[in-house]
């Protein structure tokens, strides 16, 4: 009798299974969105003294329960918002020391005097929806960014970046310190320049 | 005679594909090893609204989540229709928010609690009056570093 050598087991099936498993995970797991609008929530002690501000450096915003914009008192589409927004916060009205040198705006003396002084004041509903107050936020910073973004890459052409740029890669956790410390003076100048002052209501007591 | 049998030639040899399990093993582990699984299983509404003007969250270890929306379709009977807000894994009032701040707070490490921040992931279609409330709670906790997750996205597909 011829000996018999054991028959090989055939693994061509092996690749099937482990492609099997492998479609498996990739449907299954759900990438987590980590990514979202930062926002600061003020402190809850009162302010005995509230800084008196003028009524021209101050943004309303209303969201009412349909969803509809009232802005400085007007009725508005949330497309116009941002440029709406970036006309007040660029309007560079005063005169003096309080005069805006950075800023191209139209200088128009009932809006606000310079981006420090400019505050957005933002309220809603109790039955605003969510996905709008969202896309609100969204425009206003926005704004902002945009403006940042102006000043950022007149400030720093040879950097080559935009503000939004420079900050995402401030934000990377890859960016090696170096480049960190020499951004982030650049940043803060222009953060300086237009600072962030969204305000929001408090919410009404009566209920 | 075999002796003389021609040779056969021309043909190509099969390419062995002895070593494709091994690769697709490969793949297989990246990916069991990059994605991150849910910790808690969602028991809301949670479709995201858009934004494009955003920022990446830090560290995971730095952030605790708040979930709300509209309870999803198995919980619908038992807990209705209104907005509920989730933390971990069970469904919870206003007036939880605070103590569940405080302990998640305590839970991390001494040189993370000052730099705690909070995400939250709210149903689209939730009204303020949830948000505004939590943020109220947060704020007596003294929480006051938030973050509005959302998908990437234009903000006009928040309004259709």
């Amino acid at each position: 009798m011829a000996k018999r050598a054991a028959p090989e087991v055939n693994a061509g099936s092996m690749a099937d299974i482990a492609f099997l498993l492998l479609i498996f995970f990739l449907v299954t797991t759900t990438i987590e969105t980590d990514s979202g609008i930062n926002r600061k929530l003020p402190p809850t002690d009162e302010i005995v003294d509230p800084p008196v501000i003028k009524e021209r450096n101050i943004f309303t915003v209303v969201v009412n329960k349909d969803n509809r914009l009232l802005v400085e008192e007007d009725v508005m589409e949330l497309s116009e918002l941002r440029q709406a927004a970036i006309a007040f916060l660029d309007n560079g009205g005063g005169t003096g020391e309080e005069a805006c040198d950075y800023c191209k705006g139209e200088k128009d003396t009932s809006s606000s005097d310079n981006p420090e002084k400019a505050i957005i004041s933002l309220k809603n509903d109790r039955e605003t929806s969510y996905k709008v107050y969202i896309a609100v936020q969204n425009e206003l910073v926005a704004a902002y960014n945009d403006l940042r973004d102006r000043e950022f890459s007149s400030l720093n052409p040879m950097t080559g970046l935009s503000y939004r740029e420079a900050q995402k890669r401030y934000d990377d956790p890859r960016t090696s310190a170096s480049d960190k410390a020499k951004l982030k003076p650049l940043l803060d100048e222009v953060k300086a320049m237009y600072p962030q002052k969204l305000s929001e209501a408090e919410p009404s007591k009566t209920k | 005679m075999s002796k003389f049998k021609k040779k056969k030639g021309g043909e190509l040899p099969a390419i062995s594909t002895a070593s494709l399990p091994d690769i697709v093993f490969m793949l297989l582990f990246f990916f069991m090893v990059a994605t991150v699984m849910r910790d808690s299983t969602l028991m809301v509404q949670n479709a995201l609204p858009a934004a494009d003007q955003i920022q990446k969250l830090d560290k995971k270890d730095r952030v605790m989540y708040i979930y709300a929306g509209k309870p999803s379709a198995r919980y619908a009977d038992k807990y209705g229709n209104s907005a509920r807000i989730q933390l971990n894994d069970k469904f919870a009032d206003v007036g939880d928010v605070a103590a569940f701040v405080l302990a998640e707070r305590a839970s991390k490490r001494q040189e993370l609690q000052n730099v705690l921040t909070t995400a939250l992931k709210v149903d689209g279609d939730t009204n303020m009056g949830l948000i505004t409330d939590i943020k109220q709670e947060l704020r007596k906790v003294n929480a006051l570093k938030i973050n509005y997750t959302t998908r990437v996205g234009d903000y006009t597909q928040n309004t259709n």
